[in-house]
């Protein structure tokens, strides 16, 4: 493998490379699976969303009143998508609220074809592919917990240490200018990832999961505190989404961050579990 | 071929990443449409109903508001004024002779007027209406517990079903099979929160929100709740009933367990 890549370069002074195992197989098996069900869960929930795409705060739904909706509304004579929030408008005709059907015309609905589980209309079948890749989540999800926590993943290479996050402003400004480590330091997640992974997995997934419960009338009777801790139902149902919009932002910077730092490096490392590291000279 | 090896290895990467990309995407619509995915998700429903049943005691009670909680405006939604013959004469004399059969795997048939059942002793809850499409109400609602009902009429013990007919055809299909029907389990049936409404915050029952009389089962969607209730069988089996699958929606690809 190492003599492969060096053949990549060509002859002049190859830069001395090592190919680590980054990745261990449970982290790469419960990661793709984890991108399957994120992908299926958010499409899937975009169609029970269209449902009724309108967000509300407290135990019930003030139709007159959203927090949050993506609504069809007649101005001027003319249909328009609008979508709310907070009581501003945004026209997002052709997008959200009346969007580009397949056909090219125009339809009422919240998110369009292209970006719900199934592309047509259907909230039983939604929520028969949202709840089926839910159970996998959890599965997947505690399957990752439990190894994680057992084979010391997150204590070594998650948890941040004091000297890193003393050093977090520098991390940040090489993370703006698109530097990267290099080196021994290319062998662990930087302080960013460790952050933004341990925030994602300890804490954004767990509530979507929480939040999605708190949506159960069965769940509320059994376990009531599921509403106190987020203010009732309809407001688990924002928190929901809020934090399913967060998992979108997370994804993007992460790709954005595979595409940028090596993109075959990455994806290999998530497969095969190699990861090559370019070492300076003089270093070994 | 062998010089290069890891463009090879790139270009199966991106082939693979295609396909998975495009299976995913384009294929989960087509998978959709394929019996035996249904049939896979479906199985879904099994987990989560076993699961809640162990997790939740079977006399847990939904959360109950306050006079102060109850929503100035309630959505009515799916059938909101039945145009079946028969409910619309009932409606126009306030349903003063309509009457709720309860029969099947019972000992004593019923025939109840709303007299009989507003004589009956009665439970008044403050509870929230989840609805399956995402949205809640809370709403008081007045009515005899179905537990009552159904020790009056005393169970065979090959009952295990609860099943209600009801007056609205909401497949609009002009005939009895599209008309609204549902069905719970004996938990739910005698749970002490299952009542048969027919009062809705403090005045006789609307017709848009099931006039003369709606179920009430606080721990699952709305759609469990049927309106407009007309007939209550105990049965054994539904898969023998319409569609199958136990209710109206169901019969459409809804779950049977609605707890979440």
């Amino acid at each position: 493998m190492e003599a492969a890549e060096a053949a990549d370069v060509g002859s002049q002074a190859p830069p001395r490379r090592e190919t680590i195992y980054r990745h261990t197989g449970a982290v790469r098996l419960t990661h793709w699976v984890n991108v399957v069900c994120l992908l299926v869960l958010l499409m899937s929930g975009l169609q029970i969303f269209n449902a009724h795409p309108a967000l509300y705060l407290g135990s019930t739904s003030t139709f007159d009143d959203p927090v949050f909706a993506m609504r069809p509304m007649t101005h001027g004579g003319e249909m328009m998508g609008i979508t709310t929030l907070f009581g501003w408008n945004f026209d997002t005709t052709g997008v959200f609220g009346l969007a580009i059907a397949p056909d090219g015309g125009y339809e009422i609905r919240g998110f369009p074809w292209a970006v719900t589980l199934p592309g047509f209309r259907d909230l039983a079948l939604g929520r028969r592919w949202h709840f089926f890749f839910a159970w996998a989540f959890v599965i997947n999800g505690l399957i990752y917990l439990i190894y994680s926590l057992a084979s010391g993943h997150i204590a070594r290479d998650l948890a941040p240490r004091a000297r890193e996050l003393k050093a977090i402003g520098s991390s940040i400004r090489e993370h703006l200018r698109l530097k990267f480590p290099e080196g021994e330091e290319a062998k662990r997640y930087n302080v960013l990832q460790k952050l933004a992974y341990l925030f994602v997995a300890l804490l954004l997934l767990p509530l979507m999961l929480a939040t999605g419960l708190a949506m159960s009338p069965g769940m509320d009777a059994g376990f009531p505190f599921l509403l106190d801790i987020f203010g009732g139902r309809q407001s688990a149902r924002t928190i929901h989404f809020i934090a399913a919009s967060g998992i979108v932002l997370f994804v993007v910077v992460h790709l954005v961050m595979v595409l940028i730092s090596g993109v075959w490096n990455n994806l290999r490392s998530m497969i095969t579990g190699r990861y090559v590291i370019k070492l300076p000279e003089g270093q070994s | 071929m062998s010089a290069k090896p890891a463009l090879n290895r790139r270009g199966f990467l991106s082939r693979g990443l295609a396909v998975a990309g495009a299976t995913l995407l384009g294929g989960c619509e087509e998978l959709s449409e394929q019996p035996w995915v249904r049939r896979v998700l479906d199985k879904a429903e099994i987990l989560t109903r076993v699961t809640q049943r162990a997790l939740i005691p079977p006399a847990a009670l939904a959360r109950e508001y306050g006079e102060a909680d109850i929503s100035t405006e309630f959505k009515a939604n799916g059938s909101t004024n039945p145009d079946d013959a028969a409910y619309v004469a009932q409606a126009a004399k306030g349903f003063a002779d309509w009457k709720l059969k309860v029969d099947g795997l019972v000992e004593q048939p019923l025939e109840l007027s709303l007299t009989d059942l507003r004589a009956m002793p009665s439970r008044t809850q403050i509870t929230r209406h989840d609805c399956v499409e995402g949205w809640s109400c809370i709403g008081k609602w007045t009515g005899v517990p179905l537990r009552l009902l159904l020790d009056k009429a005393r169970l065979k013990p090959s009952a295990r079903y609860i099943v209600f007919y009801c007056a609205d055809d909401l497949g609009e299909t002009g005939t009895d099979n599209g008309k609204y029907y549902e069905s719970i389990g004996l938990t739910d049936a005698f749970h002490p929160q299952t009542i048969l409404a027919y009062a809705m915050n403090g005045a006789a029952l609307p017709i848009p929100h099931g006039a003369p009389l709606r179920l009430r089962v606080e721990r699952q969607l709305g759609y469990k709740m049927p309106k407009y209730v007309m007939r209550i069988e105990a049965v054994e089996e539904i898969a023998t009933i319409r569609g199958g699958h136990g209710g109206f929606w169901e019969d459409l690809g809804y779950e049977w367990y609605g707890g979440i």
